[in-house]
């Protein structure tokens, strides 16, 4: 399976944060890049999911499902800005 | 984290088919009935959620190819060594019933005050919320202009092909090509992209959904044809069309 | 309640041969999904060493250098924490007991590391003894990138992802420390026969 974006994790992301989160801007740790959820690399690993920047590769989050939980390290993440709109559209 | 924020509009739910269209010898399109489903925007998808009597359990993707207001209807491509499309596109049948969560998604989506003009790139499956936003626009009777670039293997592949008639559609054929056809024949490049996307000074609205590999270069041609990469929407299916 | 759907099996086939030999929660393929955390490395061959090392380098091996090292046939069934199992999956590599039998150490664990910065914990006796290798061939042919190759480190007594794909070396340790599914909830130890999915399982 190859990589696929962060759209593919929208509904996970959903469940973990209540919210909408493929709009949600992610700042790399490792890089400083920035970019929507939906931009970043997204491994479905099996075992978990791996996002990762699209500029330097270095992982962003791990989700993991652990039984009935979800697991979540936001560790490689920068920053998360949740009130980030798309980008020029008039996306509310 | 709020629990009850949770709950309500992304808990899973019990989809039933309604009907089921095969597209082309690989695809099935699957019209739901969804209790509760309190619609969606165009480009978005839903989860869907398989249980087999031993409790085993598969999660995939699938996009929304239905228009705001119209049934909740997905198209599946087979894999050949997919785990849910094989059952998706062979086995189910009108009055089988799985899981959605849905609808899902706040970037790659359309809505009619977004404008235009709006240049769509689909690979293969990646029509499917093409059709969405295609479907939309038309239903508005919006004015925006619309071009689609669909890329496929070979004439059969070609998902809904009469409704696609209707629109303004370039077709590309990747593998085969039917005897007499004038169409474009190869992947899409550079120059194709030149031919057939809007110019960038129209300020274009792109985008551009299928394999990886196919979203990749196609992205990155239009932001170096001079669109806006904050006006290049991207999303990824799997190597081979599904996620 | 989940609903369920009528007819889906997923993947999986009726276990043929002996059940005993799937550990519980498992079902047999005869595919070998690809699952990675990471794009696919692609290290050149005249580039790629393998080193042990335990604070210091003990010892690095070249391609052609650890080619050379005695290798042997393996046949063994393999088990994924994501429940699919294969039997009898064919390999051939060298020994860990070859490549530790090269050092001096006293170490009782191990970190295995890969290209792609990938990292999973054993101790030291789950990997001697006969009981894993580094594995460059897959059913005759050389492993294919997307499936670990060059080579592979193969543990099949313990769940798979302990077999680290595009692995580079062994780092010896005094104590066991998690690698990468480790650190994320997944179980330190991992065996099947068990059901050690998940950490406190």
């Amino acid at each position: 399976m190859e990589r696929l974006d962060g759209n593919a994790i929208g509904g996970m992301l959903f469940y973990v944060f209540g919210r909408e989160m493929t709009m949600a801007r992610a700042e790399c740790g490792h890089c400083g890049a920035r970019g929507p959820l939906a931009e970043c690399e997204v491994y479905l690993g099996g075992p978990g999911v791996v996002v990762r920047c699209r500029v330097c590769h270095n992982v962003l989050m791990v989700l993991v499902e652990v039984r009935e939980m979800i697991c979540v390290d936001l560790g490689g993440l920068g920053a998360l800005d949740l009130s980030a709109g798309a980008s020029d559209q008039s996306v509310s | 984290m709020a629990g009850a924020a949770v709950l309500g509009r992304l808990t899973w739910r019990v989809a039933t088919v309604t009907r089921v269209v095969e597209e082309t010898p690989r695809v099935r399109t699957l019209e739901l009935e969804i209790p509760g489903w309190s619609g969606h925007i165009a480009g978005q998808h839903v989860d869907v959620r398989l249980t087999a009597e031993d409790g085993y359990r598969a999660e995939r993707a699938y996009s929304l190819a239905s228009a705001p207001g119209e049934a909740p209807v997905i198209t599946v491509e087979r894999l050949e060594d997919g785990e849910v499309s094989p059952y998706l596109t062979q086995e189910v049948r009108p009055g089988d019933a799985f899981e959605v969560r849905g609808p899902i998604g706040g970037y790659f989506v359309w809505r009619p005050d977004d404008g235009g003009p709006l240049f769509l790139a689909a690979g293969g499956s990646g029509v499917a919320p093409m059709r969405a936003i295609l479907r939309q626009r038309r239903n508005i009777m919006s004015e925006v202009r619309a071009r689609l670039l669909y890329s496929s293997r070979t004439i059969e592949d070609v998902i809904y092909r009469a409704e696609l008639d209707e629109e303004e559609v370039v077709h590309t054929l990747t593998r085969a090509q039917p005897p007499g056809w004038t169409g474009y024949a190869r992947r899409v490049d550079a120059d194709l992209l030149r031919k057939v996307a809007w110019p960038a000074g129209d300020v274009p609205l792109a985008f551009v959904c299928g394999p990886t590999s196919f979203v990749e270069s196609v992205a990155a041609g239009l932001v170096e044809l001079g669109y806006a990469p904050g006006r290049v929407k991207t999303e990824r299916f799997g190597a081979t069309g599904g996620r | 309640m989940s609903v369920i759907s009528r007819g889906f099996r997923g993947r999986r086939r009726d276990a043929e041969d002996n059940p005993a030999r799937v550990p519980p929660g498992q079902s047999v393929t005869r595919d070998f999904p690809v699952l990675s955390a990471g794009a696919t490395p692609h290290t050149p061959l005249d580039q790629w060493t393998f080193s042990i090392e335990n604070g210091g380098l003990l010892r690095k091996w070249t391609w052609e250098e650890f080619r050379a090292l005695p290798r042997e046939p393996v046949t063994a069934d393999i088990h994924c924490v994501t429940r699919w199992s294969k039997l009898d999956t064919t390999w051939e590599g060298v020994s860990i007991d070859t490549l530790l039998d090269q050092v001096d150490h006293d170490a009782s664990f191990m970190l295995a590391f890969c290209d792609g910065g990938y990292t999973t914990n054993l101790p030291l006796e789950d990997v001697t003894g006969g009981k894993a290798w580094i594995v460059y061939t897959y059913e005759g042919e050389p492993l294919d990138p997307e499936h670990g190759g060059p080579a592979r480190l193969l543990v099949p007594h313990l769940y798979f992802w302990k077999s680290a794909k595009w692995v580079r070396g062994l780092r010896l340790l005094d104590e066991d420390e998690p690698g990468f599914w480790e650190t994320h909830g997944y179980h330190m130890y991992g065996d099947p026969w068990r059901e050690q999915r998940y950490s406190g399982d």
